[in-house]
């Protein structure tokens, strides 16, 4: 690619290396359809109270089951207790955006630091902090918020500690892995041998190199975490029945979804396609960002 | 020559231990290093040099290495019953090395100046402009141009001859007393590796630092050193002043890698070699190491050979310097 803009550039200001960052990505042909979609998402989540025509949670027995398309009124109709289902499933992205992001980021936090720890002490920490990945990760993620929801109750904050207690394991066996190789470079070795302490090491040279990775794994890893959160929600262990989530709106069309379809069938929907786009999303970040790729420029 | 060296390294042994054995990667090594002297340690791949300087830096790898004999006195302290962190104050601020490879010696994310100020972090006493200031004159001190514009820059758009003038300048930066130079310009050019070995002698006279110079390049030991150590198998054969060492080497080994350097005023058909390959560290003779491959190997090479005096400063561990005949 552009290999004069890299050699002889050595004076560039910060400004012009953004630039040249922006420009890379530019070139990359961003995944538009994702894009919109998680964005809309994203505004869905930010604005719920200004887009949903309705409040979600405002029952109107005399308007239950409308189809959809019925109505302008009801754009996706109403379920069984006249809620509209529409703007459930509006509130319900707000639901699902803070759940995922907040546990992924817990997630992440938790295990980047573990991993990393864990790959540059090595030894009998090393040891210890792998076991404790081995173990939740052959824990089902299930039973594990069955537990949590059992003992804690329900509510937002023990969803995220549930998704956060299976997922910061997979967050520290890909950093680890990462880690292993960043520690025998030359460059971590140097600021050994000039003195540098360990927790600076850690920080300053070794957590830098793995962000490409968190970046990917976290994109890849937001599917499932919507899943999980949904599939909660969908066996009664989130949160209230009547809150807008959509796992939760998936279980109650469940028992009439022969003759109310639309039920399930919209908030279903809004899962799969926001799974896939996040999924898509995170193979064209890895693609991009991946270093080999990279250092061909 | 001064009367105290500041680095004395007596019968170091420094021992792999892995599955399939223990590995005596250094063997009983001693040698003395004088303040603003340059030491030579030559030697072929695997011979032990670098686990030396690792050994003296207190970074063997671990858990497979381990310093298993020995003493290593850095101004009459034994190192080697340092703790963890007093080794870190030991390292950069009173020893320090520069590595072979330039290629990966930096940061890919930080620029320059940011690792070099890194390093002048560590003893705080300046404020941050004068980090800064610092590590612009430690890059003109190891002459690289525009130094004020190269802080901001990454490693990636520098030459390997320049990266590795930036790591010498990490090196430097806490003015350590002693500086190991491990292979520095294997990986540069000719022409480039002639203006860096200068950069080095410069920055010794400058800090009158030690360096301790590894090395299998006997053509950079006639330009650099005072003294040369001859490692062979994980072990010193030969050491002496470089004059002594050229003229007239005792250890057949040290006889063996002169021939083998090319003199262009005489014309040869074809450059001698060693016969036959270094011995697997696993697996070493009983008695001298290089005997399987000496063209004077006699009985008493079966047993380790003692360390004789040839003459002042010049010793070597060769049974025919012990009055035997051949």
């Amino acid at each position: 690619m552009t290999t004069s803009a890299s050699t002889i550039a050595t004076d560039e200001s910060p400004k012009v290396r953004l630039w040249r960052l922006a420009g890379r990505v530019r070139r990359a042909r961003l995944p538009w359809v994702p894009i919109t979609i998680l964005a809309s998402i994203l505004i869905c989540a930010a604005f719920a109270e200004l887009i949903a025509p309705h409040d979600p949670r405002d029952i109107d027995i005399l308007k239950k089951n409308i189809a959809p398309g019925e109505t302008a009124n009801h754009l996706l109709g109403t379920d069984i207790l006249g809620r509209d289902i529409l703007s459930r499933l509006i509130f319900g992205a707000r639901t699902t955006v803070i759940i995922s992001f907040v546990s992924l980021a817990a997630g992440a936090f938790v295990g980047t630091t573990l991993g990393v720890i864990s790959g540059y002490k090595g030894g009998w920490i090393d040891a210890l902090i792998m076991r404790g990945v081995d173990a939740a990760l052959g824990f089902p993620t299930i039973l594990v918020a069955m537990l949590i929801v059992v003992f804690l109750g329900a509510g937002t904050i023990n969803i995220i500690l549930a998704v956060t207690l299976t997922f910061w394991a997979r967050f520290a066996r890909m950093v680890r892995g990462d880690v292993l190789v960043i520690k025998t470079l030359d460059f971590v070795t140097l600021a050994r041998i000039t003195g540098v302490s360990t927790p600076v090491i850690m920080w300053r040279h070794i957590f830098p190199n793995v962000i490409n990775t968190l970046t990917v794994v976290s994109s890849l890893l937001v599917g499932q975490i919507i899943l999980l959160e949904a599939s909660l929600g969908f066996l009664g262990l989130g949160l209230a029945p009547g809150d807008p989530a959509w796992g939760i709106m998936v279980a109650e069309g469940r028992s009439v979804i022969l003759d109310v379809w639309w039920l399930s069938l919209f908030p279903g929907l809004a899962i799969t396609i926001v799974v896939l786009a996040f999924n898509f999303f995170g193979d064209w970040l890895r693609d991009t960002l991946d270093p080999q790729l990279q250092s061909a420029q | 020559m001064q009367e105290e060296p500041i680095l004395k390294v007596e019968n170091l042994q420094t021992y792999f231990f892995t599955t399939s054995g223990m590995i005596k990667a250094v063997d009983d090594i001693s040698f003395s290093l004088w303040p603003g002297e340059t030491l030579g340690i030559v030697g072929e791949s695997g011979s032990g040099k670098s686990m030396t300087a690792w050994s003296i830096l207190g970074l063997v790898p671990k858990p497979a290495g381990r310093i298993v004999g020995g003493r290593i006195l850095y101004r009459g302290e034994n190192l080697l019953e340092k703790s963890a962190s007093q080794m870190r104050e030991i390292r950069g601020r009173h020893i320090c090395m520069v590595m072979q490879d330039p290629l990966t010696s930096l940061n890919p994310v930080f620029t320059v100046g940011d690792q070099i100020i890194e390093t002048l972090k560590i003893d705080s006493s300046r404020t941050s402009g004068g980090h800064r200031e610092r590590a612009v004159e430690l890059l003109s001190s190891v002459q690289i141009p525009a130094p004020e514009s190269r802080m901001e820059g990454f490693q990636h758009q520098m030459s390997g001859g320049m990266r590795q003038r930036v790591v010498g300048a990490i090196a430097i930066s806490r003015s350590p007393q002693i500086l190991i130079a491990d292979e520095p310009t294997t990986s540069l050019d000719a022409t480039i590796q002639l203006q860096y070995l200068k950069m080095l002698k410069d920055i010794q006279t400058q800090t009158g630092a030690a360096i301790i110079f590894i090395t299998h390049d006997f053509g950079i030991v006639a330009r650099m050193c005072d003294r040369v150590a001859v490692m062979y198998a994980g072990k010193m054969v030969e050491q002496a002043q470089v004059l002594q060492l050229f003229d007239s080497p005792a250890h057949p080994y040290t006889e063996a890698l002169l021939k083998s350097v090319p003199d262009l005023d005489v014309d040869v058909d074809f450059l001698p070699s060693i016969e036959g390959q270094p011995p697997t560290l696993d697996d070493l003779p009983e008695g001298c190491a290089f005997a399987p491959r000496c063209p004077y190997v006699f009985e008493k090479c079966e047993e380790y050979p003692d360390e004789f005096t040839v003459e002042p400063e010049h010793t070597a561990r060769c049974w025919r310097l012990g009055g035997a005949v051949v």
